[in-house]
């Protein structure tokens, strides 16, 4: 039996398309991913992301634990500040990638991928040697994405807080749609936006008030076709296609949030033997060329030769491009080199590039 | 969505209207419905031969790619070329304006398997 939102009979009237989505039935779509997609970059879109987990650090220790189980400095966090980290085994690899929320010195609030929320926290229990207890949360919370570039007029209709107080990747405790809320400024669109956290009673409202007072932008439901369209195009990860237990932050381009010097950290002294040793392989982005879409999955040939593969690959609707993100060898995997993509079985021509492949306005 | 009661239909979603010895086939609502936006239709050149029960194209939307398979055998006569440019319109008017190939039925062509458009709704409505 696949688990369902509070919203899900809300998104079936609004004429969703349900999928069965990580053991979650979520909308796909409603009007139409490429439509959708649109939106959020020109107007506003709402997503209902319930299905994303979330675990509590509390205890006077819950710093030393986030800071051991997470490869980004927690320490360099403010009461209301957020950070992406990641999750790693001993060996380096990918536990999960997850945002963490400094509530107080006392409160951590980790947001993390839906399929991966009983792994992590068992993960986290066991790593869990300090005074401070970790809670399984999910249950205790909806959450809902506004994303686009009308996101904060519409927010603000709904809210006291000071929207244009809180900067990217900081959040507030108050009430919003006249609900207790947290309010972060976060997202996985590329779009500014808020990513909403809610008790599950009040999903139904907060989405209708949202729904309400973003009608007049053009504001949309939006599904999770559209959410990996928007975040392959800004060039993000997703957990089970560009990260997992089998790589590292490094080789997925996200060096940035392991902070080494760092005390010891789970999985810092692999990292330590990996970069000693070089790295072999990288994610770089790449276009297709030739007619095709190189997607999740696909053999990459380099020179005719297998080099890699694709983590994910998709029409980019905004970009009217075939886009991808794949890895190569390391002296391959630079911007400006020809490849090709096995397309059911035929070798289609493109070309690896920089990534973010969309980047908004500021 | 109620299926047209002349056409037949295949389990993997394609119709199939039999005028004699020619036919017209098209994917069904649900098929597109499930694809969700089509952004690419890969089909035979005139003068290809499909068979019954065999692959013979291609349908991409932005989420996933599926073969499209012959109700019949024959030899194609005729291919929608508005698909090329406008893919979309397999999600606007399947049954209608955005039939994809027409086929020379063969003699011995067998089309007694597939489904009525009755059945066709019951199969596709037990699916969900």
């Amino acid at each position: 039996m696949l688990k369902r939102t509070p919203l899900y009979e809300v998104h079936r009237a609004a004429g969703a398309k349900m999928v069965d989505f990580g053991g979650w039935e979520m909308p796909v779509h409603y009007s139409g991913l490429i439509d959708e997609h649109k939106t959020v970059r020109t107007s506003a879109g709402l997503f209902d992301v319930s299905h994303m987990g979330e675990l509590e650090v509390h205890g006077p220790e819950a710093l030393r634990l986030v800071n051991d189980v997470t490869t980004n400095d927690a320490a360099r966090l403010q009461d209301g500040q957020a950070q992406y980290s990641g999750l790693l085994y001993e060996h380096g690899g990918f536990v999960d990638d997850i945002l963490v929320h400094k509530v107080s010195d006392h409160e951590y609030f980790l947001c993390v991928n839906a399929a991966n929320q009983e792994k992590d926290f068992a993960h986290i229990q066991w790593a869990n040697s300090f005074e401070c207890s970790v809670e399984f949360a999910g249950p205790k919370y909806v959450q809902l994405a506004l994303q686009g570039p009308r996101a904060a007029e519409i927010a603000q209709r709904l809210t006291r807080i000071r929207l244009d107080g809180i900067q990217y990747y900081w959040f507030v405790d108050g009430t919003f749609a006249g609900v207790p809320a947290r309010v972060a400024r976060t997202g996985y669109t590329g779009e500014d936006g808020f990513e909403i956290y809610v008790a599950p009673e009040h999903a139904v409202d907060l989405w209708e008030a949202i729904t309400k007072a973003g009608a007049p932008f053009g504001l949309k439901p939006c599904g999770l076709g559209a959410r990996n369209t928007l975040r392959l195009e800004a060039g993000m990860a997703l957990y089970g296609h560009e990260i997992g237990p089998s790589i590292t932050p490094l080789e997925a381009n996200l060096a940035w949030i392991v902070k080494m010097q760092k005390s010891g950290f789970i999985g810092k002294a692999a990292l330590e033997k990996k970069i000693d040793r070089g790295l072999t392989r990288r994610l770089i982005g790449f276009e297709m060329c030739g007619r095709g879409i190189g997607r999740d999955g696909y053999e990459v040939l380099v020179d005719g030769q297998p080099a890699g593969w694709v983590a994910s690959g998709s029409p980019a609707p905004w970009l009217n491009k075939n886009i991808g993100l794949c890895y190569l060898p390391m002296e391959h995997a630079q911007p400006g080199r020809k490849i090709d993509v096995v397309i059911r079985n035929q070798p289609v021509e493109a070309v690896t590039v920089n990534t973010p492949f969309y980047r908004r306005a500021l | 969505m109620t299926y047209p009661a002349n056409y037949r239909y295949t389990k993997e979603h394609e119709w199939v209207d039999l005028q004699g010895g020619s036919a017209t086939i098209g994917l069904t609502f649900h098929a597109q419905n499930e694809l969700g936006d089509i952004v690419y239709v890969d089909l035979p050149k005139v003068g290809a031969r499909i068979e019954a029960g065999k692959s013979f194209g291609s349908v991409e939307s932005v989420k996933a790619v599926s073969d499209i398979y012959a109700p019949i055998s024959g030899e194609v006569t005729a291919i929608n070329d508005d698909l090329a440019s406008a893919p979309e319109k397999l999600n606007q008017d399947p049954h209608g304006g955005a039939w994809l190939i027409k086929v020379r039925v063969d003699k011995n062509s067998d089309s007694s398997n597939l489904f009525s458009a009755d059945d066709y709704q019951k199969y596709v409505g037990a699916e969900t």
